[in-house]
């Protein structure tokens, strides 16, 4: 069992880790943030998230932390 | 459950001014995990560019100074030699390092300075607006090349990393890209490496990073991440071409 913690008024919403998940599992919200961006969120209802770390790996705002 | 992956301590909670998908905060984690790794994070200090990373000082938790445009290999030099305990590192971009400071780099590697100089090319000048820098590639439009770079009157992009590898003075000399996760963990093993260089006082090491700049290439992060593969690497190719075993000074 793995998970992911995004950290939501950090995220630009570049989505570069929508891109290297290998499951899908990160999507983009309609709503924005503090700084006005559309932020992303996990959507993983059936755990399926291995803990990669390739989202966090390629986030150029470090706002993401992995659980493992 | 276990953080698995967290913010390296030498980076601290400020949210980063760069634009979304700009490689710069990629490259700040890194440098974060190398200080991290040797522990010298109480003993190292940054001379930041004047360029998109002029702000490094509000998201690193260690001294930093500033330096003029293009000269941070000449302040890092300074330091070193006043206080060789210290861990000295340049971050330059590529109008800072390849234009403005041609003269300064060039010199400190060949003078085989033990600082480590992180160099992002993004192949544009960022913060002043998108002009041309020496790094641009034929045909690509900026805002001081609006019909695209041209041969006859611009010349070819610049390769430093080819470049400063002909020189005796460095001893580590690498470039990678900052695209897919692949290329950012090879790029993490090779900052590590420039970092222990100077740890180990083997000399001069300095690592290219290709970035991305979606801002000034007028592309989505998506995009411009794709434009790293398809159009920066087969010009700018990939590895390690310099690294000494021993070093040849001290």
């Amino acid at each position: 069992m793995a998970t992911i913690k995004i950290e939501r008024d950090k995220c630009k919403g570049c989505v570069l880790c929508v891109d290297v998940c290998p499951y899908g599992l990160i999507c983009q919200e309609k709503a924005i943030n503090d700084q006005g961006y559309q932020y992303v969120v996990l959507e993983d209802p059936d755990g399926r998230c291995t803990g990669c770390t390739l989202c966090a790996v390629v986030c150029p705002d470090i706002c993401i932390e992995v659980f493992k | 459950m276990k953080p698995v992956f967290s913010k390296p301590k030498a980076l601290n909670d400020a949210v980063m001014h760069y634009c979304p998908g700009c490689g710069h905060g990629v490259v700040h984690r890194l440098v974060g995990e190398a200080l991290d790794h040797f522990d010298i994070l109480d003993r190292t200090v940054g001379v930041a560019p004047v360029g998109c990373a002029v702000l490094m000082y509000d998201y690193f938790n260690c001294d930093i100074i500033e330096a003029p445009h293009g000269r941070p290999p000449a302040v890092a030099t300074g330091m070193k030699r006043s206080r060789p305990d210290l861990i000295i590192f340049a971050y330059q971009g590529d109008g800072d390092l390849a234009s403005i400071g041609l003269a300064e780099i060039v010199h400190a590697a060949n003078r085989g300075e033990n600082v480590t100089v992180i160099f992002v090319n993004n192949t544009v000048y960022g913060m002043t607006g998108g002009q041309m820098a020496p790094t641009t590639l034929l045909g690509q439009q900026t805002t001081t090349s609006p019909y695209g770079r041209n041969l006859n009157t611009d010349g070819y992009p610049i390769r430093m990393a080819e470049m400063l590898a002909t020189l005796e003075g460095t001893s580590y000399v690498a470039r990678h890209a900052i695209d897919t996760p692949a290329n950012i963990l090879r790029a993490r093993k090779s900052i590590f490496r420039a970092f222990e260089m100077q740890v180990k006082d083997m000399g001069f090491s300095f690592v290219e990073l290709l970035t991305t700049c979606p801002t000034n290439w007028g592309m989505s992060s998506r995009e411009s991440i794709r434009r790293i593969k398809e159009e920066l690497i087969p010009y700018f190719p990939l590895g390690v071409f310099k690294e000494k075993e021993v070093a040849d000074y001290i």
